[in-house]
């Protein structure tokens, strides 16, 4: 069974349909990339499969033992965040609130595998740092590294290089692919950087408004939508 | 400074304004720390208006002001709360209608039952003299149930205050905690109303954890600056106005505003 899989999946504000009929899964150690323009119903499909958003159709189904809040999510910041007082341990260490329960407080083996995952992340020489005071790379390392923390399977991305400067951007995406290598730490990543990313994807979701296209990095090349995408990315 | 506070202790309404406010002020920065962060702070002014409304009603028919009042200000909390969260509505405008509105009411209602005077002035900038010895006991259980609940909940209030849709994805129940933490908010405020006044009990929330948030780095330093620099601040307020008798709110506000000035400076010299 699948890790992740939608089957005819619809949402909709207010009875107007942003998005219909998206079918697709994902399995374990996939790297999926879903892409479309501005207003195709990206985000509206991440809210779904975070369950913030019930689907007005279709259904949302999660496999081999996942959880629907066991999914590690990196949201695009906040304007709020950027002045946030708060150290990057403790920012981290708040991907664990999914594991715990009443009352509410962080075992050891919490704050184990928040170290580890800052280990893992280069974010030990920050641990104390105050988060307002990094650099957006930084930042998003630490939100990658509180993602990682919610979850052992799944890691879903949006839009992870928004405001990173070229050379962040390419370490990041680097980052991103060893975490789906070396951890086996299945990715969902919503991206408008499509040329960037194809290297390391495995498969495309590409929406607008509906499903234009999931299948195979491969496939997504040769075919139609793919090639006027990536044209016309080329272009621009 | 010993001599001082011995002195204020030996008057009964001092040893009740002390404990109270104490307690309140203890309250107040903790909850303070995620009002300012999740800018809710306008939600805090608004909640002692309406605070003031529903105490000057509940005075003009006779009924017990604190029990009366807590309710309607819970209620009024939700009610804020569901509109800075709604995109309809402008949160920041429904607030001033609804704080204004209350506050009209009050003023009408107090100035029929006994006369615009001195109770308008008490209710508006807050008297010693109001706490009751059945007022101080609510005080202190109410507000040492804010204080357990803020600890027992520290970690959750951290996860929403910090990044809301996060911790909604993770199965964290935000509405819920946002609900806990106006609730929470709307106690403290009623309790610290008559004190403080309406007009002033609002900096009581926001003032500590600015001050705080110039200096320290951690979510959990804030949190513990904020909390003993609002003690520190009412009790040199408190025992200043003892000393050149001025009116006891102001002066515990005209203190957390030195407080915040002194802050400033030290954070741009730690800047540079």
């Amino acid at each position: 069974m699948a890790l992740l899989t939608c089957k005819d999946v619809s949402f909709s504000y207010e009875g107007v349909p942003v998005l219909t009929d998206v079918t697709f899964s994902v399995e374990s150690g996939d790297y999926l990339c879903i892409v479309g323009e501005n207003g195709s119903g990206k985000s509206t499909l991440v809210k779904g499969l975070l369950h913030l958003k019930a689907p007005s159709g279709g259904t949302i189904t999660t496999g081999e033992g996942l959880k629907h809040n066991e999914i590690g999510y990196l949201p695009q910041q906040t304007a709020a965040q950027k002045d946030f007082p708060a150290s990057v341990y403790e920012v981290v260490l708040s991907g664990r609130q999914n594991r715990i329960h009443f009352p509410p407080f962080y075992t050891k083996e919490d704050k184990k595998d928040a170290i580890e995952k800052m280990e893992l992340l280069d974010l030990l020489p920050l641990k104390k740092r105050c988060y307002r005071d990094l650099s957006g790379g930084q930042q998003q390392r630490v939100l990658l590294a509180r993602a990682l923390c919610a979850t052992r399977k799944l890691l879903l991305l949006d839009e992870p290089v928004t405001g990173l400067d070229p050379v962040m951007t390419h370490e990041m995406y680097q980052l991103i692919s060893r975490i789906n290598r070396e951890q086996k730490v299945t990715i969902l990543m919503v991206s408008h950087d499509l040329k960037n990313v194809l290297p390391y994807a495995t498969h495309i979701l590409h929406l607008d408004q509906k499903q234009l296209f999931f299948g195979t990095a491969g496939e997504y090349r040769s075919s139609k939508v793919g090639k006027e995408f990536l044209g016309g990315v080329s272009h621009v | 400074m010993f001599r001082l506070f011995a002195e204020m202790l030996s008057y009964p309404f001092m040893q009740r304004a002390l404990i109270v406010g104490i307690l309140v002020s203890l309250c107040a920065a903790l909850l303070g720390v995620s009002l300012v962060l999740k800018r809710y702070s306008m939600i805090g002014d608004g909640l002692s208006h309406v605070g003031f409304g529903a105490l000057a009603i509940a005075t003009a028919l006779g009924w017990a002001p604190l029990a009366v009042t807590i309710p309607i200000v819970i209620l009024a909390a939700f009610l804020l709360l569901r509109m800075s969260e709604s995109s309809k509505i402008k949160g920041d405008a429904a607030i001033a209608l609804i704080s204004s509105s209350a506050l009209a009411i009050g003023v009408i209602t107090v100035s029929w039952s006994s006369g615009m005077n001195t109770d308008v002035n008490n209710y508006m900038f807050g008297s010693i003299l109001a706490m009751s010895r059945e007022d101080v006991v609510l005080s202190v259980v109410l507000s040492v149930l804010v204080l357990i609940l803020f600890l027992v909940f520290y970690t959750r209030i951290f996860a929403v205050t910090f990044d809301e849709t996060f911790a909604k994805a993770t199965g964290v129940k935000a509405e819920l905690y946002n609900m806990l933490l106006a609730f929470l908010t709307a106690v403290t405020i009623v309790l610290g109303m008559r004190m403080m006044g309406a007009l002033l009990i609002s900096s009581l929330l926001i003032f500590p954890a600015l001050t705080a948030m110039r200096v320290c780095k951690t979510f959990r330093s804030v949190i513990i600056c904020a909390a003993v620099l609002s003690v520190v601040c009412f009790l040199i307020g408190m025992g200043l106005s003892f000393v050149v008798s001025s009116p006891a709110g102001a002066t515990v506000v005209v203190v957390n505003l030195a407080a915040f000035l002194i802050f400033t400076i030290i954070g741009q010299v730690k800047k540079q």
